[in-house]
């Protein structure tokens, strides 16, 4: 398996700060994994994402993006292969017109007119925002604006897309339609495409393959959405939330209900919840 | 916050509105320098009639043009005031101490007084009709002559276009920061001017900041999306000269050369 994120020892501490914002941190992300990072506020998972991206310069330590070291030489053709998706929906908006800001990135990199004539509608189309093309961003939700920021990424189609906390200011409804959007972008790329999830919302974090828990700036655990849900005890204590179905088990268990050990989606807890008492 | 100046654009379909945006800004200006050609009551009519022309084919009704001349009352009434009363030559009509009313003095006030008509109707027509965006645009299209002395042209224009589309965003955020301290009992409509001023300095403060955080996360994502200043940039957005600009270009033509030839008939 080829590795297309590589995090090496890496530490960052912010100029105004006393204490390290992320403390000899490592770990690697394969091609094709969607990999959600989850930590309470201040663990120092968005400061991660602006490393990745060289938006900030680690301290020490190296990252490599698609083999190449994220340094100041390398530093436009890695985010030609970043794309980023912010959490503030008003503030990554750039164009006056939806249609404008999808280009941006193209116009960035120079590409043709003719040729953004064609890819700004097609991106539109993938995250269900080709009707909206001329509209301007006061007119739409936050939801909107994201998925707008989305095809602005597909645009550009990088290897890697970076969710720093794109749904945490979003409605519920809202929130449902970015994650569909970037779940469907990835079943339609499979393995060329790379997703990095940095999140609090648990629920966005179980649709991952792997998760990787930051607390105060360190990898305190890694595993499947199954095993890092299942301590929902260790959770709690690192400042987390546990998904809605997992603390219904935890309220079952201090029942003395004898609840299984794995980790439950909500469905998949709803069909053994209505087995329960047929096996009894 | 409807009465604002900025982004009165006023959809529509004219053949004012569809005339490209450049061709609108330099007749636009034209015109201004042109009004001050006139010299004579011919010259004035034929101005009027070109201006009634232009604001008739805009198809947006009169009262909003009215509306755009309210903020600027004052000062046409007190130029006019200025020119009536201190008029040195002429035949005077009536005179109080050092106010006299003569004939010269009546007519140059009539003069400045259509003058500053016509200026602000025609900029109106420009401001209702054109996007502030194409606007900025049709700026960045004629200052490119100063990128021969490394005037930074592309990061001007870009600077102007995020500008207007965060104007609305900051509003929102105006409105909301006002409404949350009315919340807490801030009165900001009665009371003296000294305390209603006072009132505002606690709305810029959380505004500032929010705008600086703002400017910090549009920077981020900016260069997080290969942004690297204006050379080698493509543009989605291009204007397009077409034949109605030409023909509007050709009218004005007519009606300057016709205007130099009342100077000389009269």
């Amino acid at each position: 398996m080829e590795n297309i994120i590589e995090v090496k020892n890496i530490s960052y501490q912010y100029p105004s700060s006393t204490s390290k914002a992320l403390d000899n941190l490592s770990f690697s992300v394969t091609k094709g994994e969607w990999v959600a990072i989850i930590g309470h506020n201040g663990s120092g998972k968005s400061t991660l994402a602006k490393l990745l991206n060289y938006l900030l310069v680690a301290d020490a330590g190296e990252i490599l993006i698609d083999g190449q070291l994220v340094n100041e030489a390398n530093m436009w053709t890695v985010r030609n292969k970043v794309g980023m998706v912010f959490q503030n929906p008003e503030n990554q908006f750039v164009g006056a017109t939806v249609a404008d800001d999808v280009a941006f990135g193209l116009e960035n990199r120079g590409i043709e007119r003719e040729r953004m004539l064609a890819l700004v509608p097609a991106a539109l189309k993938e995250v269900q925002m080709d009707v909206f093309a001329d509209r301007e961003p006061t007119h739409l939700s936050g939801g909107q604006k994201q998925r707008v920021a989305l095809a602005g990424i597909i645009a550009v189609a990088p290897k890697i897309i970076i969710l720093d906390e794109a749904t945490a200011m979003l409605d519920p409804k809202g929130r449902k339609e970015v994650i569909a959007a970037i779940r469907k972008l990835k079943d339609r790329l499979g393995k060329e495409l790379t997703v990095i999830s940095i999140t609090h919302d648990i629920d966005e974090a179980a649709d991952a393959d792997r998760i990787l828990v930051i607390n105060d700036g360190q990898l305190v655990e890694e595993g499947t959405p199954a095993t890092i849900f299942s301590s929902g005890q260790r959770l709690l204590a690192l400042g987390l939330d546990v998904p809605y179905a997992e603390q219904l088990k935890l309220a079952l268990k201090n029942l003395d209900v004898d609840v299984p050990e794995e980790y439950l989606d909500e469905e998949r807890l709803v069909q053994w919840l209505w087995q329960l008492n047929l096996k009894m | 916050m409807s009465n604002m100046i900025i982004g009165r654009y006023v959809p529509g379909n004219s053949i004012i509105h569809r005339l490209d945006p450049r061709a609108k800004l330099i007749l636009s200006v034209s015109f201004i320098i042109l009004i001050f050609l006139a010299n004579n009551w011919l010259g004035y009519l034929i101005l009027g009639l070109f201006t009634l022309l232009a604001v008739a084919s805009t198809k947006i009704s009169l009262a909003i043009y009215l509306k755009g001349l309210k903020p600027v009352l004052w000062l046409i009434v007190f130029t006019i005031v200025l020119q009536l009363f201190f008029s040195p030559s002429g035949h005077v009509y009536w005179a109080f101490g050092p106010f006299t009313v003569t004939n010269t003095g009546i007519i140059n006030a009539v003069y400045v007084f259509l003058r500053f008509l016509f200026i602000i109707l025609m900029s109106t027509v420009l401001t209702l009709t054109t996007q502030p965006l194409a606007l900025a645009d049709a700026l960045e299209y004629l200052m490119k002559p100063l990128l021969k002395i490394k005037f930074p042209v592309y990061e001007l224009s870009l600077m102007l276009a995020i500008a207007l589309r965060f104007v609305p965003t900051l509003m929102d955020e105006t409105v909301k920061v006002m409404n949350a301290q009315r919340a807490r009992g801030v009165d900001f409509a009665n009371g003296s001017i000294v305390k209603r001023s006072k009132a505002i300095v606690p709305i810029l403060i959380p505004l500032f900041v929010g705008a600086i955080q703002r400017a910090i996360d549009l920077g981020d994502a900016m260069e997080a999306r290969g942004y690297q200043g204006g050379e080698n940039r493509t543009k989605f957005r291009v204007l397009a000269w077409q034949r109605r600009d030409s023909l509007a270009v050709l009218v004005f033509m007519c009606v300057l050369v016709i205007l130099v030839g009342t100077r000389f008939l009269m």
